[in-house]
């Protein structure tokens, strides 16, 4: 079988960084709204703890696929989550 | 400056305006439409603004918020409609802020009638709306007075943060006497309102809130003692009374407003008639002035306290004279103005009959 | 990296009280993103109602009056007639607007007040536990309609964004959604102009948010905002009212 050609031309293309998405955990209140309007469902509530108010809190548990819309930012009630790409 | 002929009513507004008030608010209701109607014309003159609101709930909430903002603010209305501007009224207080109320009293209770009457004192003095606190109530007995009073009301409305009451009845309101609009002079200890909301931009970034609302029972207690602290010094400081022949009087007549004057003219008559009367007249009716009543209380054989009510001021008397001389009560309701005759009558009867 | 979303400047540090997941939030988020946009936040002073957004003034970061249940209209009058200049705006409830408060909303619509209403609409009465509002649903099972609201003695639901439009004075009254993410971003268009009109001193505006109640609707946040988008949208239509700059 032929190997497979590489680029003639420059580089190889490099993947771009994956977005930021942080929370401010202790301000969730696991209502799930960030996890029904991301359009890639990579939220999720971490039901292996709770946080200092007593919910489960939300989390990205698969960043791959978060495409840094910052839907979930936007719904949230509580300003709980910050995204940067 | 000169004495000009004028309608109650309008000798409160034009004071109002020469007190450096520039936001009314009100609502129309007999026998004080002359307010509003002469502040709608004169106000906006001053660069102020008169405002027809709604209902009287509209008004005094008005009135809270333009107060809230820092201004000079008033508001007047006649009894069923000041029951209206309960609400406001506690909140403003609660709030701690200063506006100026005019009551033109008129005869209940409910609906009523339109002719003059005195039976608000308790709703003016006792509260009136919910919770603790007192309204500081200036109670004029002529029409120079009623200015000169509506002038000091704003200035104790801002030294104290709290609502300051004009209690005048239909009768002042409608009359029409001499008054003298005196130039201005504010009182000497105004402190800037540095509380009122602008705007954050124009406080250097400091937040404002005007609020009464305490969730922490603590936090409310120390709020409303620190309020009462303010009725102390009013007390203390703010008591206002006059005495009228009562040097040698047999009976003292006590009276506010018009009935006051009523019984001017009844002592004066009494005096011809060889009957001694003079007249304890408290020109504030909170804080009552428990003073006049320790000056005067060793001298007359009885007090008489006259009302356009079913005796109302009557409450206070009784705990100024606190069981040391008799007390009898003379009142006309529903409207009805008491003749000087029949102030009279009551004093006879009273050194006469030995007795109430 | 550059910021996607982040907390608003309009907002304080205090951290909301309302339910999990409820739109107070969310709404007071586009008011705050809004006022900080329009560089307006400094000359802003809220009027806060009585209901679940009673705190509001220790959520946004400008000057605040509160005010008693239903006079906010009247309290905004008081402060924008001494401070023109000021970006006075009123944030009421159902209860506070649609009932109590509905000759104050009125009058300050008929007298075209320059101030800007954000009406929250969750059909229900949140702070005080459920009970029915005057923009309950027919049918709709509340504490005091624990059989289902009726139309003849209680009543229908109360159309406010309808009614205020058939007033003058009124610059801008549309009714809107947060109920997803296309929904919360032309929310946020429309509370940013009812903001420009009275930065332009155009008259009265007002947007109407429909809003969820999970507590008291009995169900999950998530559920609750399918319930305004498949029971409350068909009620209460979503669009423009009235607008005097012609927009639709």
């Amino acid at each position: 079988m032929a190997p497979t050609p590489t680029s003639s031309a420059g580089p190889a293309r490099e993947n771009p960084p994956p977005p930021e998405v942080v929370f401010d955990e202790n301000l969730c209140k696991g209502c799930e709204l960030c996890v029904t309007v991301c359009p890639t469902k990579v939220l999720k509530l971490d039901t292996s703890r709770v946080n200092l108010r007593g919910y489960f809190p939300a989390i990205v548990y698969n960043l791959a696929l978060c495409s840094g819309c910052g839907s979930c930012a936007r719904i949230c009630p509580d300003s709980v989550i910050t995204v940067r790409r | 400056m000169a004495k000009k002929l004028m309608k109650g009513n309008e000798a409160i507004a034009a004071a109002a305006i020469n007190a450096g008030c520039r936001y009314y608010f009100g609502y129309p209701i007999t026998p004080q439409n002359e307010v509003l109607e002469y502040l709608s014309r004169e106000l906006p003159k001053a660069g102020g603004v008169c405002l027809q609101a709604e209902s009287e709930v509209a008004a005094i909430n008005m009135v809270y918020g333009a107060a809230g903002a820092g201004a000079r603010v008033l508001t007047s209305s006649s009894s069923p409609g000041i029951s209206l501007m309960q609400e406001g009224i506690s909140y403003i207080a609660g709030a701690e802020l200063p506006c100026v109320l005019v009551n033109i009293m008129r005869a209940g209770p409910g609906l009523g009638g339109v002719q003059p009457a005195q039976a608000d004192y308790f709703q003016a003095t006792k509260g009136g709306g919910h919770g603790d606190y007192r309204v500081l109530v200036l109670a004029p007995a002529s029409l120079q007075e009623a200015a000169d009073l509506t002038q000091l009301a704003f200035d104790l409305a801002d030294i104290y943060r709290n609502p300051v009451m004009v209690l005048a009845d239909g009768m002042i309101g409608q009359l029409m006497e001499p008054v003298e609009l005196s130039p201005y002079r504010p009182a000497a200890r105004m402190a800037p309102k540095d509380w009122a909301t602008t705007g954050t931009a124009a406080s250097a970034g400091r937040r404002r809130v005007i609020s009464s609302f305490y969730l922490y029972p603590e936090q409310l207690e120390q709020h409303v003692r620190a309020i009462y602290a303010k009725y102390a010094a009013m007390e203390k400081n703010e008591a206002r009374y006059e005495l009228h022949q009562c040097d040698d009087a047999d009976v003292v007549i006590v009276a506010y407003g018009t009935t006051s004057r009523i019984a001017r003219s009844a002592i004066e008559k009494c005096r011809r008639l060889g009957m001694r009367a003079g007249l304890l007249r408290p020109i504030t009716l909170y804080p009552f002035p428990f003073a006049a009543f320790e000056e005067v209380v060793a001298r007359p054989r009885a007090f008489l306290v006259v009302e356009m009510s079913m005796g109302q001021m009557l409450d206070d008397v009784k705990i100024a004279v606190a069981g040391r001389r008799p007390i009898s009560f003379y009142g006309r309701t529903g409207g009805i103005v008491p003749t000087p005759d029949e102030v009279v009558k009551q004093v006879r009867a009273i050194l006469e009959g030995g007795g109430p | 990296m550059k910021v996607v979303y982040q907390k608003s400047a309009g907002l304080t540090d205090v951290p909301l009280h309302y339910c999990p997941g409820c739109t107070h939030g969310i709404i007071h988020k586009l008011v705050a993103e809004s006022l900080v946009e329009l560089d307006v936040l400094g000359r802003a002073i809220l009027v806060a109602p009585v209901g679940c957004a009673v705190f509001a003034y220790d959520y946004f970061n400008c000057d605040a009056q509160e005010a008693a249940h239903g006079r906010a209209p009247a309290v905004a009058t008081g402060i924008k007639r001494v401070h023109p200049g000021a970006i006075v705006f009123t944030y009421q409830g159902d209860g506070d607007l649609a009932s109590i408060g509905t000759a104050e909303i009125v009058h300050a619509a008929m007298r075209g007040e320059n101030i800007t209403v954000i009406f929250v609409n969750n059909a229900i009465y949140g702070m005080t536990g459920g009970q029915m509002a005057p923009t309950t649903l027919v049918g709709q099972q509340t504490t005091t309609s624990p059989l289902g609201r009726s139309l003849l003695g209680q009543g229908g639901p109360l159309h406010v964004c309808e009614m205020l439009a058939t007033i003058g004075a009124t610059a801008y009254v549309t009714r809107v959604s947060v109920h997803n993410v296309p929904r919360l971003a032309a929310a946020k268009r429309a509370i940013k102009k009812a903001f420009q009109m009275q930065m332009q001193n155009k008259g009265f505006s007002l947007v109407e948010v429909l809003s969820t109640c999970p507590t008291n609707w009995g169900m999950s946040p998530v559920q609750a905002m399918r319930w305004v988008e498949q029971t409350m949208v068909p009620v209460y239509p979503l669009g423009v009212y009235k607008d005097i700059e012609g927009g639709s």
